[in-house]
């Protein structure tokens, strides 16, 4: 019977004591996706995740526009991580068409990624604190976000949708004075982020809650593919700021952050510990910055590369290795673009790590795996 | 265009000459290749021999073309001999004019320290149909999803918005698009944007 059926379409087996049910897409729970379960009684048996509600074809539409014009609407698909979703974009670009950029314009793009990488994570921890019904959690984060997106304001003219980084540099140098409010701003946000500790990281209820659920191995992490906070939650040691140093984190010392657990309590953790190691960075960078200088080669308007040519950038996003694939045919559009984001990848460990957990354990798992929809989608 | 010329300061202007280092053309005598990545693609093709090439080298990037009867076998060897672990990227390529349609792997090592850099990069060609029937005509290829299973999400994406169909995976199902979706795959280069 099923062999008959066109590839795409799919027939359910029904069980009499197996219960189908759709969590999402409307439900919040589950972001912008459909999460099909089937339970028994309380547990899972089978889950598949059903992602696309919000696909919007950013690589198609990137064919049609231009290096320069493809910026705004590439970083939409997480617009509060703007700057890292284009960083492998802008450094495809780079070296597809041979920029050198100014040492200033790449610290102040190592700062605006770290900012945007704390402020992504607040967004997620408040979700995160929220489904698991800890609403202090969610009022917390949501404003002390304020604090970096204040800093970010005054850096690049926008609240969230930045499109700060160019090719060939970033779009404006700094505001006079932004240093010292950079730095009274990100120890304050340091201070605050440490008390997390005592409410919710120590907190019996939520250890109850996340450790050892959903818990993956070391060699299921590597074998599935994982990154970022997933994949270092379950011991492997792989940040790309560390591996392979993209612009000035050579200069700068980056610790990563590894647990070994591999639980939705490792997972949920380590974004947090990247928080407080990118305030680290954002304080060593603002001391090695070159105090002027140029932030931006200009470059002329409908830059091309020369020929065919292929380039792959990945960098460390909030949410793992973000890669840009782009190929070129010598015109001024790109001739493929394709994004290769974090979420979409530790998309595949879902169906693994809910299979025989509890239910109620659901958002516990799915929300740990730092997995935005709308960044999967695309 | 024009909303590229603000007031920032100007350091120098037309930088479209590319510098000589970067994104150079491969296989070109004069330019010294990396020798860590030469020693890696050296070793696949003292095995393969000419049923690959190595279409560049390039700091911290190998790029191999394989053609579709041999890329299992080439991809069991880099899982197995040289420890790349899994699967960063898959992506389509639509080339209309070559009549083909090209499934570009980029793999990397979780394991290996040595290899943390690098990406290789496993390219592939598949016949590709004026009128596709996805799943039903001769665009197929040999599916990885046995050998690297981050795979599985990434074929399946790719089948939809290519109509490259894998044979071997066990879960040929559309993701992203809508389960009715009755037009042209949306990436392959023919099916064009309203109003573009």
């Amino acid at each position: 019977m099923n062999n008959e059926l066109p590839p795409g379409l799919a027939l359910q087996k029904v069980d009499e004591r197996i219960m189908t049910l759709n969590v999402g897409p409307q439900h919040p729970g589950s972001g912008h996706m459909r999460i099909i379960v089937q339970i028994d009684g309380d547990y899972i048996v089978a889950c598949d995740p059903d992602p696309g509600y919000v696909h919007r074809g950013e690589e198609k539409m990137a064919e049609y526009r231009n290096y320069i014009t493809n910026i705004p609407h590439l970083e939409r698909p997480v617009i509060h991580d703007s700057c890292n979703i284009l960083y492998p974009y802008v450094l495809g670009v780079e070296e597809l068409l041979g920029i050198e950029v100014p040492e200033r314009a790449k610290y102040i793009r190592v700062i605006a990624s770290e900012l945007n990488r704390c402020v992504y994570t607040m967004y997620w921890l408040a979700i995160y604190g929220i489904f698991l019904g800890h609403s202090t959690m969610f009022m917390w984060p949501a404003g002390d976000r304020e604090l970096l997106i204040d800093l970010l304001e005054k850096m690049t003219g926008a609240r969230v949708t930045h499109a700060h980084f160019v090719p060939g540099g970033i779009r404006n140098d700094l505001p006079p004075n932004f240093e010292d409010v950079c730095l009274r701003q990100v120890n304050y946000f340091e201070k605050r982020i440490k008390e997390y500790a005592a409410i919710f990281y120590d907190n019996p209820i939520l250890i109850a809650r996340t450790a050892n659920t959903g818990v993956l191995s070391r060699q299921d992490a590597i074998r599935l593919g994982t990154t970022g906070s997933v994949l270092r939650a379950s011991g492997v040691d792989y940040d790309l700021r560390k591996k392979e140093p993209y612009d000035v984190y050579d200069e700068l010392d980056v610790h990563s952050n590894v647990m070994n657990e591999g639980d939705s309590y490792a997972r949920s953790k380590i974004p947090w510990l990247d928080m407080l190691e990118s305030c680290n960075i954002i304080r060593q960078a603002l001391q090695k910055m070159p105090k002027s200088g140029s932030v931006r080669v200009k470059l002329k308007p409908n830059p091309k590369g020369k020929g065919f040519d292929s380039v792959y950038k990945r960098v460390e996003s909030g949410r793992g290795s973000l890669g840009c694939y782009i190929v070129s045919d010598g015109k001024p559009e790109p001739y493929r673009l394709k994004l290769s984001v974090g979420s979409f990848r530790n998309l595949i460990a879902l169906p693994y790590l809910l299979k025989g957990e509890k239910l109620g354990n659901m958002p516990a798992v799915y929300w740990s795996l730092n997995y935005w929809p709308v960044e999967a989608d695309r | 265009m024009s909303s590229d010329s603000d007031n920032e300061p100007i350091e120098t202007t037309s930088d479209v000459t590319p510098a000589s280092t970067k994104a150079s053309p491969p296989s070109e005598k004069e330019i010294e290749l990396p020798k860590f990545e030469k020693g890696l693609a050296d070793k696949i093709v003292e095995k393969f021999d000419t049923r690959i090439k190595v279409a560049f080298v390039k700091p911290d990037r190998v790029r191999i073309n394989v053609g579709r009867d041999d890329i299992k076998e080439v991809a069991e060897f880099l899982r197995d001999v040289l420890n790349f672990d899994h699967a960063e990227s898959v992506s389509g390529v639509d080339y209309p004019q070559d009549k083909e349609i090209e499934v570009v792997y980029h793999l990397g090592s979780y394991t290996d320290s040595s290899l943390s850099r690098q990406i290789l990069v496993l390219a592939t060609r598949a016949q590709r149909e004026e009128n596709p029937i996805p799943g039903n005509d001769a665009t197929k290829l040999p599916s990885l999803r046995e050998i690297f299973y981050s795979v599985e999400f990434h074929e399946r994406e790719i089948f939809e918005m290519f109509g490259v169909y894998f044979q071997g995976h066990p879960d040929n199902r559309r993701l992203l698009l809508p389960e009715d979706w009755a037009d042209l795959p949306p990436l392959r280069k023919d099916f064009a944007i309203k109003g573009r």
